[in-house]
């Protein structure tokens, strides 16, 4: 006897609730109290059940179940996934293609080359001897330890997936920056991006895409890592000096013109931090993305996690960090670099 | 006269949601507060009609909220007019599409900024050039050019370097040149000296006047400063409330105030520096007898200075080396007269 027999019965809803049939299977509650032979506690007003779907279940088999409610998500997600794939498998294969791409690259270039490339780039970033420095200390201290093909995976999965968020992010920041209405719907986008637990679009990509295909954990990361470029993107030039605007347009500036020659070179500040964001922000989801087959130093500290070798775990997750404060100092000093040079 | 160069005709401009059904209502004769009171629309420009000549600068001078930054910028309509015309070369520039109005801001009118709006990631010569470079034009070639123009506003030697390194009286100097640099006929100055300190902007006064001498632009100043306005204006617009209150010669708005509201502003002037000798004199074919001989163009300041003070003096007042007429030093102290403490009426120039 469940707590809302009586109500069903009062509203003379019997006949509809029975014509629902006996309902699944036992939950689990259900099972245990069969076990433990004690009859689920009488109900009284004091103790009474919230009316949730598994209770009014109890009552009247034509509810649905919490269960049911999951399997129709799924289903439902199942009914759209052919058709989901069809759209978004070959618009995403580029991306496979450049991961795949890249890093056979990065692989195959000699250490002693690759190293001195990232010297050069850092140089060109930053213009400090410093900053060389550290990156060819950091690089030279992973291939010490062994650890240097796992560390240029990870670079290669970050280089590439930075590159698409740039070329995705700053178009969209700036279409956001020219219309409120765009920016309205933009940003509830980003928010649930940006809050939702990177496992949860994990799920759902799962399903879309084969684990062996490297876009899986590419648009894992690239989901991740746009957002902060979009929004300096857009914050960037919604604060560009409406006077130097005005200027641009008294002497007959065209849209484009104002938007190449003013607007993105007066964001470019906020523009640069947003990368700096995202290359961080990469770097983040490429370690959970090794859940997913990524892989790189990820890998390596979920075998640590895996097999409970601390060493392991530790000294990967230490090269992690070194990673991350490598990339951080170079994108860093190339912000202050473009913010020197905007003073006013 | 010849066609004025720019000419604003039943100019309208009303800010709101509903700004032409504002206007009805001010057509009718509705007030600013009242109109802002009953239908929360705020009037901005009320029947404006002001003609420009070519080659003159025309200053538009008002307190804050009168409406001056809105009118200059109907002129290239950064701000679009709720009603009226304005013809600039006899063509209504309101009837532009977006390609003729680019191209009037282009080639036509070139502006400078209170704020100076220079380009910050931009050299200074890059700054003067930028014109060229919104046309299309070859840009080596006209930061050849603007060296000169840099060089004519004082900046010879700063052509490297950036906005932010110079100050502002610099910056200013820079946005002149761009105007300059980029050769239009016409300059639209909003409040360019207003944001300089008083020494600085004299000098830039100064710049302006010799640099008009020379090349004869039609210019458009807007001020809140009467002694600037004097000082710059060959036809002074006074506006109030979105309404042109008088205008005119600025000496005969100084000797003929037609309005309490810029009774008051002249009071606080010095009149001896402003005033000339043609407006105050007594024309007759001079005075033979006469202590000194001076000059119409002379302000009273430098004839008093003439004197030492001696107010028995009588001088002889030549116009381009011929007599045209006397000035009494007792008659000059009368023109001096603070005009509000006095309350008296001044005999018509």
């Amino acid at each position: 006897m469940a707590f809302y027999d009586g109500v069903f019965n009062a509203l003379g809803l019997r006949d509809w609730c029975d014509a629902g049939g006996d309902g699944g299977p036992l939950t689990m509650a259900e099972l245990l109290a069969q076990a433990n032979n004690t009859d689920v506690e009488e109900a009284s007003f004091w103790n009474m059940p919230f009316p949730s779907l598994d209770n009014l279940n109890d009552a009247c088999a034509s509810f649905g179940r919490s269960r049911d409610m999951t399997d129709a998500v799924e289903n439902g997600f199942l009914a759209i996934k052919g058709a989901l794939k069809a759209v978004l498998d070959p618009i995403t294969q580029p991306l496979s293609w450049a991961l795949d791409g890249s890093m056979a690259l990065f692989e195959a270039t000699p250490w002693y080359i690759l190293i001195s490339l990232m010297m050069a780039l850092a140089y060109y970033a930053s213009r400090s001897w410093k900053i060389v420095g550290m990156v060819a200390a950091t690089f030279l201290f992973m291939a010490f330890i062994d650890h240097y093909l796992a560390a240029v995976q990870t670079l290669s999965i970050i280089f590439v997936c930075t590159t698409v968020s740039v070329l995705i992010g700053v178009p969209v920041g700036i279409l956001m920056s020219k219309n409120d209405t765009t920016q309205r719907f933009a940003v509830p986008v980003l928010d649930m991006l940006q809050t939702l637990p990177t496992f949860v679009y994990l799920v759902p990509l799962i399903y879309l895409f084969s684990v062996t295909e490297s876009k899986l954990y590419g648009i894992a990361i690239i989901l991740y890592a746009v957002v902060p470029i979009i929004r300096l993107t857009d914050l960037g030039i919604r604060l560009v000096d409406q006077d130097v605007v005005e200027a641009a347009d008294a002497f007959g500036m065209s849209s484009r013109q104002k938007l190449l020659g003013v607007e993105i070179p007066l964001a470019l500040p906020n523009i640069m931090a947003g990368l700096n964001q995202t290359i961080m922000m990469s770097l983040a989801m490429v370690v959970i993305a090794s859940l997913v087959s990524a892989p790189g130093l990820g890998v390596l500290v979920l075998s640590g996690i895996r097999s409970l070798e601390l060493g392991v775990g530790l000294v990967s997750g230490f090269c992690i960090v070194l990673l991350a404060i490598m990339l951080d100092r170079v994108s860093k000093a190339a912000l202050e670099r473009v913010n020197v040079s905007h003073k006013r | 006269m010849s066609d004025p160069k720019i000419s604003i005709r039943n100019l309208y401009k009303i800010f709101g949601d509903a700004p032409e059904d504002a206007l009805t209502h001010v057509k009718n004769g509705m007030g600013k507060p009242e109109l802002l009171e009953k239908h929360g629309h705020v009037l901005g420009l009320q029947d404006i009609n002001v003609d420009m000549q070519a080659g003159e600068i025309t200053v538009i001078m008002g307190l804050s909220g009168s409406g001056k930054s809105t009118l200059i910028r109907h002129l290239n309509r950064l701000i679009e007019p709720t009603d009226g015309e304005v013809v600039v070369n006899g063509e209504d520039v309101l009837a532009y599409d977006e390609d003729q109005l680019r191209g009037l801001r282009r080639n036509i009118m070139s502006m400078v900024f209170q704020k100076f709006a220079l380009l910050p990631h931009k050299t200074v010569l890059q700054n003067t050039s930028m014109s060229a470079g919104i046309r299309g034009e070859n840009v080596a070639e006209a930061e050849k050019r603007n060296r000169g123009w840099l060089d004519r506003v004082g900046l010879a030697g700063y052509e490297d370097h950036y906005p932010h390194q110079l100050s502002g009286g610099m910056q200013q100097r820079v946005g002149i040149a761009r105007a300059l640099g980029s050769d239009s006929e016409i300059m639209l100055m909003d409040e360019a000296f207003s944001a300089l300190d008083p020494l600085i902007r004299t000098d830039m006064q100064d710049l302006l006047l010799e640099l008009q001498k020379e090349l004869h632009k039609t210019i458009v100043f807007i001020t809140h400063d009467l002694d600037e306005a004097l000082k710059l204006a060959d036809h002074l617009v006074i506006l109030k409330d979105g309404r042109v209150v008088q205008q005119g010669d600025p000496q005969h708005i100084l000797l003929n105030p037609s309005d309490p509201y810029i009774e008051e502003f002249v009071s606080d002037i010095n009149c001896a520096r402003v005033l000339r000798c043609c407006s105050v004199m007594t024309r007759n074919d001079g005075n033979p007898e006469a202590d000194g001989v001076i000059d119409v163009n002379d302000n009273l300041e430098s004839v008093i200075t003439l004197s030492g003070g001696d107010t028995s003096k009588t001088y002889q007042v030549n116009e381009d080396g011929a007599p045209v007429g006397t000035l009494a030093m007792k008659d000059l102290m009368v023109w001096l007269v603070p005009r509000v403490a006095s309350g008296e009426v001044k005999p018509d120039a």
